[in-house]
């Protein structure tokens, strides 16, 4: 479903400030892997999937989504393929406009948009539906405006967004870092039984490792700008967070003392 | 003292009501101009200069083609498609040159000047007389001039109503309220905002051309001013609706009382021009009525919540 070949990237190259951030990073999902992506501060994992996202073209490499190769397509033009959840509760959802509004945009992800109503009757019933399964209540307030929901509400909103139209594949950064824990975890709940439910094929970056290893089928760990570990199916299944800062210092090497802290 | 007795027997309360009317309508003209700036500003989230240029593109370009023999709605018609132009420009300098909103819309504007001046035969005004040309709308008979104002205003907004509702225009509104957020909706952020400005100096434009056919001439410096008239505008509109209808009111509505924002404008400036004030203060006095309600929402904030309140407070338990 998403094959990423030989991506790398340089941020301010030539300058004092110049960053590799990507380091011919080479990456395959499968259709319906839920992969979960750790690593240090500054390891590449938002960067990635920026660079998935088409926030800006990457300097070597390709990208791949479900059979089209998409290295060279603007973000607005990939959002035809893809759902994002970021991890700002701001950033996913348009405040000044209401829930129905917003949902409406992403109805229209990835189609033209003409001249025709923006929100029509029969859609505003399978909002009403899709909202009812959130089960916070924002079925009964499809006019509010979004500007007026809590920050975990508008990240589940967001979700309902990103996964309206089953996107070929569905970028999760840190989208619950900015909640309170009580409320991340009703995301994280509301997340798996998307994913679950519609067999999409997903990234999730996280810093929690608890959550790295409950969710999904397969566990990447990036560091430098690269994939350096990759473990999936029965292995992870059993995996412990032990196992994994085990397994990170032994490949990252000294540099995990300094992000062990921010990895626990 | 008998100076100001003279002062005060000289200003006649019926010449002032007589005067009003004629506020009224170039307040509809004006408000028209202001509903364009109310979707860069409001809609679009840029505070676009393009608009003085395009105002007085409006009005040349209509008054040139009345007096070259074409029909005035024709001419409006094409004042607005060149204002669309312009706006367009305005957009293509911001999004495909990377150019700061604000200082693509002060070139734009800038260069207008010289190309308002070679439409009007590089003469700084063009009289147009509604004696010889058969005009949408004439400061020469007023009540006709606020019926065509209100048919103008009220087909502007349903328009407007429809178009911000439809998929395009909610694209359109997305992308002033989060373009990050729009680019994952798969929306065009850059294509919106060349429309969102197109849009906005079209009606501009269309308020430009009703202006010189109202006052009978274009003239190159009719525009100046006019981002500031249009903000005045949307302003006090906001906070008059606001306190009028409140939640209440709907989007229409909004745009009803922009307007009405305009025509707020006009009476004042007619009421300054009855107490024989200069008129040249008015820019002066525009320039405080906006700073004013510009910094009326953070003012509220900081009453509510400031550093200086903080320190208030906080003194009241432990610095005693």
């Amino acid at each position: 479903m998403l094959t990423i070949t030989d991506v790398s990237k340089t941020f301010n190259p030539g300058t004092v400030n110049e960053k590799r951030a990507l380091n011919k990073v080479n990456l395959t999902l499968n259709e319906g892997d839920f992969v979960t992506v750790i690593g240090g501060n500054g390891a590449g994992k938002s960067t990635m999937l920026n660079a998935i996202a088409g926030v800006w073209p990457v300097d070597e490499g390709s990208i791949v989504i479900d059979g089209e190769d998409v290295t060279g397509l603007p973000d607005y033009k990939r959002a035809a393929l893809i759902g994002r959840v970021f991890q700002d509760p701001m950033t996913g959802t348009a405040a000044t406009m209401e829930i129905e509004e917003n949902l409406a945009l992403a109805a229209r992800r990835g189609k033209i948009r003409g001249l025709k109503w923006g929100v029509t009757k029969a859609e505003k019933a399978v909002f009403r539906e899709k909202l009812q399964i959130l089960n916070l209540g924002l079925e009964d307030r499809m006019t509010a405006k979004v500007g007026l929901l809590s920050g975990g509400q508008r990240q589940a909103l967001t979700l309902l967004m990103a996964t309206f139209q089953k996107p070929k594949l569905l970028l999760l950064d840190e989208h619950t870092a900015a909640l309170d824990p009580k409320t991340a975890e009703k995301v994280l709940e509301a997340t798996e039984r998307v994913v679950q439910r519609d067999n999409l094929t997903t990234l999730m970056v996280t810093h929690n490792m608890k959550d790295a290893i409950a969710h999904g089928n397969r566990l990447i760990m990036m560091n430098e700008g690269k994939v350096i570990l990759d473990i999936r199916g029965e292995e992870k299944s059993k995996l412990t967070v032990e196992d994994l800062l085990h397994q990170f210092s032994k490949v990252a090497g000294e540099e995990f003392v300094s992000d062990k802290a921010i990895l626990g | 003292m008998s100076a100001v007795a003279s002062y005060f027997s000289s200003l006649s309360l019926l010449g002032l009501l007589g005067r009003l009317p004629a506020g009224v309508a170039q307040g509809l003209i004006w408000g028209i101009m202001a509903l364009g700036v109310y979707v860069t500003f409001r809609l679009l989230d840029v505070a676009d200069l393009s608009v003085d240029g395009t105002f007085s593109t409006g009005g040349a370009v209509t008054v040139m083609l009345i007096i070259s023999g074409v029909n005035p709605w024709l001419a409006i018609l094409v004042a607005m498609l060149a204002g669309l132009i312009a706006g367009a420009i305005t957009g293509l300098l911001h999004t495909k040159l990377g150019i700061p909103a604000i200082l693509a819309g002060i070139l734009t504007q800038y260069a207008l000047y010289s190309i308002n001046l070679a439409i009007m035969g590089f003469k700084a005004n063009q009289a147009v007389s509604v004696d010889k040309y058969a005009l949408v709308i004439s400061g020469r008979n007023v009540p006709l001039a606020i019926v065509v104002g209100l048919i103008f205003v009220a087909v502007i907004i349903g328009i407007m109503y429809w178009f911000f509702g439809t998929e395009m225009g909610s694209a359109l509104r997305a992308t002033g309220c989060n373009p990050q957020m729009s680019k994952a909706q798969g929306i065009n952020i850059n294509s919106m905002k060349v429309m969102g400005l197109a849009l906005s100096n079209g009606l501009v434009a269309l308020a430009g051309g009703l202006a010189a056919q109202y006052s009978g001439f274009a003239d190159v410096n009719s525009g100046r001013g006019a981002i500031v008239i249009g903000l005045a505008a949307v302003i006090i509109g906001e906070v008059i609706g606001e306190a009028l209808l409140g939640k209440r009111l709907n989007f229409a509505g909004k745009l009803a009382f922009v307007v009405v924002g305009g025509i707020l404008y006009y009476l004042v400036y007619t009421l300054v021009l009855w107490l024989k004030l200069d008129s040249n203060l008015m820019k002066l006095f525009t320039a405080v009525i906006v700073a004013i309600f510009l910094a009326v929402p953070y003012l509220k904030g900081q009453a509510k919540t400031s550093f200086k309140k903080a320190a208030k407070n906080g003194n009241g338990k432990e610095a005693k």
